[in-house]
Order: structure tokens, then C-alpha cells, then sequence
């Protein structure tokens, strides 16, 4: 069953989160194994798949980047791993520097690196939050296409920010 | 013979009891109307002590009168048991340096302990455990009890809650839930005191250490993260205090005391003893005696703080990650509960309030409210508590071997329970017939830094060029946190049948066979009871005959009668010392009827020695 739908919400990007909680909660109560362990086994086993179902819809939903890989697969939009190592080229720079700092074990260098890397991530949120909302507004398909470029791009900056993460 | 009339018509939905199955202690506990209580023993006492002996005649001896058997009898003696559950042999030797535990031969996946000459599997001696609360509770309430809410470790990984809901499945106990320990004392805290807010459970026990962070709301009970250590607690602290006394005598007396188990076990109480002082006094003198010699050393509070600060220290680590998972601040945490009977001394409290800034709160009873929190969430499963519920989450990730060791996660650790996966496979040759699925629990990155889980072999794949078949492997962990996986052949939709090998812990046959044996056993209790009873009977009245041959009311019997009454003694004494309870109340009624005619005439005597007003 679609996430969106067994929370009996609109297929958007945008979603209140204050308001997906009661939901959960709600729908928690309705479901939860709890309350069948005293039913037929048929009972429990559905009460069972339909917990997991909820707890793995609302996993999905609560998180954004999560939730909109969830809506892009849904409009038949391929997210799969990105497995190319090609650097996007406007992070050629950076990944030279990193790699420099790397290879030196220069924390100092590495940390700068870091920072850059989590500036770049919260931009490409507040781009990524931005195109939600558009893309809530218009349906156009366009706007995905868009968002599962920046998703890609958002993800290549977070492994280079576990990269650069010292222990 | 006082026959108890159990009325099985009215009593209502059956009760589901709540069980806190510790290392150290276990409790069992009701919901009572609104409030849970804990069910005593017949000693009265609350706690039972998780110590198991097998006593001379073969009998199980738990609880407070095993406690002393430790002492006396530590070859046929075993506690703390419940730090081995869901182990392999090759996990366990760090514990046998620590542990007198008495390793059997057995398997690499399942330990047997020795006591005496019996050896039996932790899940088996848990179960000893579990049976005796049981029957407390049964005693309590006057009525069978068969379902119950068991609490484990919130860090308890597959087999180890496997290994639990084992046990009470031998004990005779359906396992309706599992349920984190934190949680259960959330539970209970949540129904007493804070009914909103976020609140962080610390649990530092016997042998296990758990930190849980939950949001309360509206009676949801939602834990927002877990983390924690299985071989953490007041165990590490006994063994430290142990070492130190043992170096001591062993200068002293020049005498190496760490081989021999009954100065060891006695050691370990005075140890314990003198710890629990420490947490009320500032210093205190541990003795201890052993034929006859003595040894005395007074530690100071400070001095048992530095020795102690590694062990509380390893606690803060899984606090901080705990506290970051959860996704909330240290300053958004309303209130910190203490559970369990470490979280007494000052030191792991001060560590605690500096970490959460905040004074923990410490009215709540921490032996106790695990299985308080228990007994509401079998309320909660038996219907009878309507408006709570909880959210649990799996502690470790969960994940599957992929190519060159690597573990690919599937289920993420702090995701709420139940939760599921589901993953593809296919073959890599033409014409395979199997694919071996090995699934794995834990955060690193590499399999052999996981905890094995199972391996589950897809059998009978329909033979088709290589990467055609396409076999749907759908992965939940269910409420229990407990792991099952069905598969399904995605072109066919045909349900793909699975083998499952688990790497730790009992096979469905094994446990089967314990509780058969346990039946079988709990027969021969009941056989032996019975026996035991009838001569009790036998005694009684051969007493009564004896004494009332010196009557005179004997003598005025006639000579056929009286040789009547000696048959009947000579034969009850015949088979009293039979094993056949039937056979001896047999003799019992014989010799009961033929001794009617002189009770009657005894009774008719005193009567008239009453009416006479003299004494016979």
C-alpha cells in the first residue's frame, strides 16, 4: 500500500510534521500488535504486516530527502545508487582540496573542508525545500526531474562530509 | 488434605503476569485494578534471587534457600546465568575468568552448565527461574497462570531475546511480549508520575547496562532511541572489589583463594555487602572469614570511586549516542529515572546529573519498577489498561552479507518496532537451486565485526539461467524485536520455502524437547508429592493405632479383631516405603476400616469418662 495514502495524506512533498505525528499515533493505536495478542492468529499476524507497514511509512515520511526518493520512485523516477564516480564538476575544487588534506592529515585543512561541505548541504536544502513547494503547487514533472538532480548532488556532499568527519 | 477448589467458570479473562527476569533478581508482578504489584514469594520476600542449585536428591532448588548453596554447594550452584543467555561457547571465555561457571561439553552455538552431574542450557536454568515465580503467583492468586510479559535488556540482540522467550516456553509460560526493560520502567514511571514530556531511562543492573530516551504523549510511550552494553553492571564492580581482596589474601595468607568456590562465593557476599554499604557510609571494613582465618581492609567511598570510575564511565559513551539518535538535546530531556540496583551508589548518580544535567529521579523503587512496568504492559496485551501504549525500537541494525564481507543494512537501529525490508535476490550461475542469505546484527561495516544472526538458506529455486530468478526476501522484526523472513518467488508469486539456521541458541526441536522433558518431569513432582503425602497420611494414623492400643477400649476387643489391626499395620508398613502413592493410601483404608470398631469404643469411653467427670 502507498505510504502517502495509509497515512491518508495528499501525495506532497511539504508535509506537517506536528501533524504526521498525531497520525502515526492514531493510526498506532488502531494497528498495533498490542492490542490483538488475545485475537486469532490470523488477527495478530495482520495487525503484525500492518505495523511494520505504518512504522515503515512514517520512517519514510517524516524524513524529507527520504520522503521525496519515496515520491520520486513513485512517479517512476530511477533514484537508484548513485555508483559513478565522476566528480560533479563545480565540486572538483573542493574534492581536490579534501583529498590534499587527506592524504597530508591536515585536521585543520580537513575541518575547513567540513564546514564548506555542511554550507553547501544547508543550501541545497533550503534550494531542495524550495522546489518541494513548487513542485506541490504545479505537479509538474519537471520540478522532480529537478529535485532528483539536487538529491543526487546532496548525497555526493554527504559522503564527503563523512568523509572529511575525523573521529 | 486440604483440596483447593479452583473455579475456572467465572474468573474472567485469564491474567497475564509481568516478569522481570534479572541477573542478579526476578520479580513477578500484576496489574492489581489501576496499580501494578509485585507478587511475593512464600517467604514473603519480593525479590527472588536468580540463583538455581540442583540440590542432593536431584531436586531444583531456586531463590533465597539457593543463595545459601552457593556457599555450600558451588559446584551444583549457578547464578548470573542470564549473562550467558543466547551465547556461543566462543563468546564466553572473557566470562569464565570472571565466572565460576561450569562448562560442559556442548556445541559452538548452545552452552551447557554443569551442576553436579546434570548439565543443563541457560535457557533451561532461566526457565527453573521462571517456574518458581510462577508457581509464587499461582499461589498468590489461586489460579493457573500461563501467559506473561517478560522483560530483557533493551540491547538484547536476537538470540538473546530468543534465548528468553525459550525459557518461559520450558517454564510453561506462553511469552505474549517481550518488552525492553527501560521502557517497562518508563512504563511504570510514565502511569505514577510524568504523563508528557521526554524522559530518559538509565538502567545499570547486574549484569547489563540500557539507556532509552522516550516521548510521552497522550499515553503513547514512543522511545525515541536505545543503546547500551550487555556486559556492564554491578557484576564488574563485584569482580573488581573481588580481585583486589583476592591479591591481598593471597600476600597475606599466601594462598591463592581464586580456585577454590566456596571462598570465592563467599567472598563475593561480603564483597557485595560491603559495596551496598558504601553507598549509605562513607567508609567501611570488608571481612571475611575462611577457616578461620581472617582478613579485614577498610575502603573508603573515595577509594571505591576511582576504582569503580571506568566502569561508570563506560556508560556515559552509549548515553551521548543514545542522546544524539534520539534526535533531541541534552536541555529537552524533562526528567532522568534511575532503574536497577547499581544506579544506588552516588558516583554513577553524580555522573549522571553532570551528563544530563539534571538531579535524576530516584523516587521510584529501582528493583522493582521493571517488572511493575512489566505487569502494565501485560495489562495492556490482556485489555485491561486501554488508553497506553508502546513504541519500541530494535536496538542494532540489521543488515546481510554482501560480496567481500561487507554488510548491507537493511533495517537501521532506533527504528520502531515492528518494522521490515524487503530485498531481491537472485542466482549467479545457471541452473542454481539455493541461495544462502547471511544476515547479520550491528553498526560496523564488516560482517566479522557483526554479531551473526542466522543464515537462511531460499532452497528449491527453480532452475533458470543465471540472474533470471528473481526470489523476494522480506525481512521483520517483529514487536519482540525478534526476526523472521518469509520469501516468495517474485515471477511466480509462489511462496519460496526457507531454511532457517540460526547461529546461536536452540533449534525449535531442542526447545520442544525441553518442554517435554519438563513435563515429563513436573509428572514425576507431582507423582513424588504425592507419595510424600500418602505416608505423611501413613504416619499419622499408624501413630493414632499405636496410641490407641494402650487403650483399654483395645484389649476389650475380640482376639480376631485385633489380629485384624496388626495385618493391616504390617502391610501398610509393607509398602510404605513403595513408590506408589495408590498402593499406600490402599493400606491406609484397610487399616482404617478395620480400626473403626476401636475408635468407635474409644470414643464411647471418653464419653463416659467425660459424664463420670474423670480424665482417661
Amino acid at each position: 500500500m502507498n505510504y502517502f495514502d495509509f497515512f491518508d495524506l495528499p501525495h506532497k512533498l511539504d508535509v506537517d510534521l506536528a501533524d504526521l505525528e498525531r497520525r502515526f499515533h492514531a493510526l498506532s493505536r488502531k494497528h498495533h500488535p498490542d492490542r490483538f495478542t488475545l485475537k486469532s492468529r490470523a488477527e495478530q499476524q495482520q495487525a503484525l504486516d500492518d505495523t511494520a507497514l505504518l512504522n515503515d511509512a512514517y520512517r519514510t515520511l517524516r524524513d524529507p530527502i527520504k520522503r521525496a526518493e519515496y515520491l520520486l520512485k513513485e512517479n517512476g523516477f530511477d533514484i537508484g545508487e548513485q555508483k559513478s564516480n565522476n566528480v560533479p564538476p563545480e565540486l572538483l575544487e573542493e574534492v581536490f582540496a579534501l583529498n590534499m588534506a587527506m592524504e597530508e592529515m591536515d585536521r585543520p585543512e580537513l575541518e575547513k573542508s567540513r564546514q564548506r561541505f555542511v554550507g553547501m548541504q544547508e543550501e541545497l536544502d533550503r534550494e531542495l525545500a524550495a522546489k518541494f513547494s513548487g513542485y506541490d503547487a504545479s505537479g509538474d514533472r519537471n520540478v522532480l526531474a529537478e529535485i532528483r538532480g539536487l538529491l543526487n548532488r546532496r548525497k555526493y556532499i554527504s559522503n564527503l562530509i563523512v568523509t572529511s568527519t575525523l573521529p | 488434605m486440604t483440596p483447593v477448589q479452583i473455579d475456572f467458570g467465572n474468573s474472567g479473562p485469564e491474567r497475564v503476569v509481568g516478569i522481570d527476569l534479572g541477573t542478579t533478581n526476578s520479580l513477578i508482578a500484576i496489574m492489581d485494578l489501576a496499580h501494578p504489584e509485585v507478587i511475593p514469594g512464600e517467604d514473603g520476600d519480593r525479590l527472588v534471587p536468580s540463583i538455581v542449585s540442583l540440590g542432593a536428591k536431584g531436586e531444583i532448588i531456586v531463590g533465597n534457600p539457593a543463595r545459601k548453596l552457593l556457599i555450600e554447594a558451588p559446584d551444583r550452584t549457578v547464578y548470573s546465568v542470564k549473562r550467558l543467555m543466547g551465547k556461543g561457547a566462543a563468546d564466553i571465555q572473557e566470562e569464565l575468568k570472571l565466572f565460576p561457571f561450569r562448562i560442559a561439553e556442548g556445541s559452538e552455538s548452545v552452552i551447557r552448565i554443569a551442576l553436579g552431574d546434570r548439565t543443563f542450557t541457560p535457557p533451561e536454568i532461566s526457565a527453573f527461574i521462571l517456574r518458581q515465580l510462577k508457581k509464587n503467583a499461582e499461589a498468590h492468586l489461586g489460579e493457573p497462570v500461563t501467559k506473561a510479559v517478560i522483560t530483557v535488556p533493551a540491547y538484547f540482540n536476537d538470540a538473546q531475546r530468543q534465548a528468553t522467550k525459550d525459557a518461559g516456553r520450558i517454564a510453561g509460560l506462553e511469552v505474549l511480549r517481550l518488552v525492553n526493560e527501560p521502557t517497562a520502567a518508563a512504563l511504570a514511571y510514565g502511569l505514577d508520575k510524568r504523563k508528557e514530556g521526554i524522559v530518559a531511562v538509565y538502567d545499570l543492573g547486574g549484569g547489563t547496562f540500557d539507556i532509552s530516551i522516550l516521548k510521552l504523549h497522550d499515553g503513547i510511550f514512543e522511545v525515541l532511541a536505545t543503546n547500551g552494553d550487555t556486559h556492564l553492571g554491578g557484576d564488574d564492580i563485584d569482580i573488581r572489589l573481588m580481585r583486589i581482596a583476592l591479591e591481598d589474601i593471597a600476600s597475606e595468607w599466601g594462598e591463592d583463594l581464586s580456585r577454590d568456590g566456596e571462598a570465592v562465593q563467599t567472598l563475593r557476599r561480603d564483597v557485595i555487602a560491603a559495596k551496598e554499604r558504601l553507598s549509605f557510609v562513607p567508609f567501611t571494613t570488608l571481612s571475611f572469614e575462611f577457616q578461620g582465618k581472617k582478613y579485614a581492609r577498610e575502603i573508603t567511598r573515595e577509594l571505591f570511586e576511582k576504582l569503580i570510575e571506568d566502569i561508570v564511565d563506560r556508560t556515559l559513551g552509549p548515553c551521548r549516542d543514545c542522546i544524539r539518535d534520539s534526535g533531541v538535546t541534552v536541555e529537552q530531556i524533562d526528567e532522568v529515572v534511575l532503574v536497577g540496583g547499581s544506579t544506588r551508589i552516588p558516583k554513577v548518580r553524580s555522573a549522571v546529573e553532570v551528563l544530563f544535567r539534571a538531579k535524576p529521579h530516584t523516587d521510584l523503587n529501582p528493583d522493582e519498577v521493571v517488572a511493575l512496568g512489566a505487569a502494565v504492559q501485560a495489562g495492556i496485551l490482556a485489555g485491561s489498561v486501554e488508553d497506553k501504549l508502546l513504541l519500541d525500537v530494535t536496538p542494532l541494525s540489521l543488515g546481510i552479507e554482501t560480496m567481500g564481507g561487507v554488510v548491507s543494512k537493511l533495517i537501521h537501529r532506533n527504528s520502531t518496532i515492528p518494522a521490515s525490508a524487503t530485498e531481491t535476490f537472485t542466482t549467479a550461475v545457471e541452473g542454481q537451486r539455493n541461495v544462502l542469505i547471511h544476515v547479520v546484527q550491528g553498526e560496523r561495516e564488516l560482517v566479522k565485526d557483526c554479531r551473526s544472526l542466522a543464515r537462511f538458506d531460499l532452497k528449491d529455486i527453480d532452475p533458470l539461467p543465471a540472474g533470471m530468478a528473481r526470489i523476494e526476501v522480506r525481512f521483520l522484526i517483529d514487536a519482540n524485536g525478534i526476526l523472521s523472513v518469509t520469501a516468495r518467488d517474485a515471477r511466480t508469486g509462489k511462496e519460496q520455502s526457507v531454511e532457517i539456521k540460526p547461529s546461536y541458541g536452540l533449534s525449535d526441536e531442542q526447545v520442544e524437547a525441553m518442554i517435554a522433558e519438563s513435563i515429563e518431569r513436573a509428572e514425576e513432582d507431582f507423582n513424588a508429592r504425592q507419595v510424600v503425602e500418602a505416608r505423611v497420611e501413613a504416619d499419622t494414623i499408624l501413630a493414632a493405632v499405636d496410641k490407641a492400643k494402650r487403650n483399654d477400649a483395645y484389649v476389650e476387643l475380640a482376639e480376631e479383631e485385633r489380629q485384624h489391626i496388626t495385618d493391616a499395620i504390617n502391610q501398610l508398613l509393607l509398602v510404605y516405603h513403595s513408590d506408589d502413592h495408590l498402593l499406600i493410601r490402599g493400606k491406609i483404608d484397610q487399616l482404617n476400616q478395620v480400626t473403626m470398631k476401636l475408635a468407635e469404643n474409644i470414643m464411647n469411653t471418653a464419653v463416659r469418662g467425660v459424664l463420670k467427670g474423670t480424665k482417661i
